[in-house]
């Protein structure tokens, strides 16, 4: 057991795939000789040589493009987006392509590859650096899409999605990279894709949200529990897709309230998806309407504004009160 | 300090071996066995009478939209023809002489065209990637097969195809410019057919020629005549074994025009004179290499009329074997993902319930009666 952070533990994940799978091979820009611009890639050109660590041209589009032409050929490419706010200039790709080969050809041509994307906001950088699109990726028939909260899952989810036989979007909340350690087994672990995490249990209220958001809810729940002695059930979704339903359907029909949080946009959000599910299977036991504490519907702002833009524990313990007030 | 020119250490070149009249340079001519040539010949003739039938398919609403090759059979089979069946080839979509050269059943294009994924999966084992309608957009994935086939060490390559208006896009670019700086082992044969729908080739590019862009990559250029099947087989030749030394990819500009229209839902009249076409109709591809082979007496007046029998009867038994195809709706489902996720599980249910519910027949969005009847089987 090491204590380790998400930047330490996204590492470790890599070596470990680097290590166990010849076939493997991290390629983005910047991630050889500069070790990724948030160290992500730390020590891995040294250890596994060029072949397996490339640094590519500044060309995202051509990132995740060449990658589809490697998995023909039997290679797994671990593709570094080096913000999410560039993995635009391969959505091109990704839509087109990536999530539809397997389909195309029934089978006979497929992309697994992960494409790592850092996200959201929390780190001061200047615009484009920021926000959170999930949505548009979860979007997209023949994706999966990954995002870790914490250092443990962070390293047994991205061994997971390297081992998946689909192309996986690995949603990074960059804001955790260096927050915060937590201990991290020794051993290689790897985790469910698909499957959530109720990480805390209550009777008064549903919590739901993933990736950076995770930080703000658990300050929530405390808060919750100790001003105004709620018990608040939180559920960290770790995935949008697959998106665990039953894990969701179980606490909502269980505690009758629920509040839906990320940093996304409102808008056609994942919290609408969550929402109308629980509307479809669950509108009997639901005691309240549900609230959203999410990004507004604007454009992301630059990061002085950014902390009111986004949620925090107090957006959250205002929308849990209202829900379980109603 | 006076200035000074920049000496490029790149080439361009152009070269035609065949010209239309049935003059051949000896010096450049390729080594190719009778055998062979009598293959290339049928395989060419093929290719036009599968494009024939496919528009007279198209006009009796029997397949979809067709975009037809007429006039490129030369510039499309000689890269092929000039790799081995493991190396890879990646089309566009104006390949059918290649595509059929792979090996793919003719009934295979059909149904790509008629609207079907079967026409999208490549024959078992086959180093082939279907058609690719994004334009361009294959570049990149042709670039990233040729540099596994590097970094794999297997000794394959990548023969890959764009057209004129492709060398626009962004993944044009992007796509030779990572292949030459990985040293990827790929042939790029941009199809000049002169026009990208509408747009004339001097309105895509106000380079002089398509070959000349391989010199910012760092590259030779090669522009060749692509209605001289000799002249494309001993460029891809040269480039194929360049490229399996380490030399890199080579980008051959094939300079040949679309006789046909773009595709079945476009009018050239609009946009091209007929007397262009016409200037092109001497220069066809098929009618040259026919005074080649029976100048070469490989091909003989009577084995051609028996072959073009034999390939009508063909085509006519893949149109039938097609027409039998009945696609599985619930594939879609299946083929999503490895394996099918909870969600899909859920609205693969909905689907079977609504498929029971038409009783087999329904309408399609457009208001044609869709005869849904051959679904049913489907249902378990």
């Amino acid at each position: 057991m090491a204590q380790l952070t998400m930047a330490k533990a996204l590492n470790l994940a890599l070596r470990e795939a680097l290590q166990e799978d010849p076939t493997t091979l991290i390629m983005g820009q910047d991630v050889g000789q500069d070790e990724g611009v948030f160290r992500i890639t730390e020590n891995l050109l040294k250890d596994f040589g060029a072949d397996r660590v490339v640094d590519f041209p500044v060309a995202e589009s051509s990132i995740v493009g060449l990658a589809i032409g490697l998995c023909f050929t039997g290679i797994k490419p671990i593709c570094e987006m080096q913000f999410s706010g560039f993995g635009y200039h391969g959505f091109h790709q990704i839509e087109n392509h990536i999530s539809r080969f397997r389909n195309r050809t029934r089978g006979r041509l497929t992309c697994p590859m992960v494409v790592r994307m850092p996200y959201g906001a929390g780190i001061r950088a200047i615009e484009h650096h920021s926000e959170s699109r999930e949505a548009i990726w979860a979007h997209l028939p023949g994706l999966k899409v990954v995002i870790p909260s914490g250092p443990r899952n962070a390293r047994a989810l991205l061994k997971a999605s390297i081992a998946d036989p689909d192309p996986v979007i690995f949603y990074e909340p960059k804001a955790c990279y260096r927050a915060f350690k937590e201990e991290v087994p020794d051993a290689p672990e790897s985790m469910e894709i698909g499957k959530a995490q109720v990480v805390r249990e209550g009777s008064d209220v549903t919590i739901i949200s993933y990736g950076a958001s995770m930080r703000p809810v658990l300050e929530a729940a405390d808060e919750l529990k100790d001003e105004y002695q709620l018990d608040a059930e939180l559920i960290d979704l770790l995935s949008l897709v697959p998106l665990d339903t039953e894990t969701i359907m179980a606490s909502v029909r269980k505690t009758g309230r629920c509040v839906v949080v990320h940093e996304a946009p409102r808008n056609c959000g994942p919290a609408a998806e969550i929402i109308a599910r629980i509307v479809e299977e669950s509108l009997e036991f639901l005691e309240a309407p549900i609230e959203r504490v999410t990004g507004y519907d604007l454009v992301m702002p630059f990061f002085n504004l950014e902390r009111p833009y986004l949620p925090d524990a107090t957006k959250v313990v205002l929308a849990a009160r209202k829900v379980v007030n109603y | 300090m006076p200035r000074k020119k920049i000496e490029l250490e790149n080439i361009v070149e152009n070269i035609s071996i065949l010209d239309q009249d049935g003059n051949v340079d000896k010096a450049l001519e390729p080594k190719i066995s009778n055998d062979d040539l009598r293959r290339l010949f049928r395989a060419m003739t093929l290719a036009r009478r599968y494009d024939e039938r496919m528009l007279k398919l198209q006009r009796q609403g029997r397949i979809g939209t067709y975009g037809p090759a007429l006039g490129q059979e030369a510039a499309s089979l000689g890269p092929v023809y000039a790799i081995n069946k493991d190396d890879w080839f990646v089309p566009s979509f104006r390949e059918p002489a290649a595509t059929l050269w792979r090996g793919w059943p003719i009934d295979k294009l059909i149904l790509w065209w008629g609207g079907n994924e079967f026409g999208a999966t490549p024959p078992d084992g086959a180093h082939d990637v279907p058609i690719c309608v994004p334009v361009a957009s294959q570049v990149q994935y042709a670039a990233g097969i040729a540099w596994g086939c590097k970094l794999k060490k297997n000794g394959g390559v990548a023969v890959a195809f764009v057209g004129d208006g492709g060398t626009s896009e962004g993944d044009f670019h992007e796509g030779m410019n990572c292949a030459a700086i990985f040293g990827a082992p790929l042939i790029l044969i941009i199809q000049n057919n002169q026009w990208a729908i509408s747009l004339p080739r001097k309105k895509q590019t106000a380079s002089q020629t398509l070959a000349q862009k391989a010199i910012s990559y760092g590259l030779n250029g090669l522009q060749v005549d692509g209605n001289d099947i000799l002249a494309m087989i001993y460029a891809t030749r040269e480039a194929v074994d360049r490229a399996r030394k380490g030399g890199g990819p080579t980008i051959i500009e094939a300079v040949t025009y679309r006789m046909g229209v773009h595709t079945t839902a476009d009018d050239p009249k609009k946009y091209r004179t007929e007397d262009e076409v016409d200037c092109w109709k001497p220069k066809c591809p098929l009618a040259r290499f026919w005074l080649y082979v029976k100048a070469k007496g490989v091909v003989t007046e009577k084995d051609r009329e028996k072959m073009e029998e034999e390939i009508q009867n063909d085509i006519t038994a893949a149109i039938e074997r097609a027409e039998q195809y009945a696609p599985n709706p619930l594939e879609p489902f299946e083929h999503c993902f490895a394996e099918m996720p909870l969600h899909l599980k859920r609205q693969l249910k909905e689907f079977k319930a609504y498929l029971a519910a038409t009783n087999g027949e329904t309408s399609s969005a457009d208001g044609n009666p869709e005869n849904l009847a051959g679904y049913s089987k489907h249902l378990h």
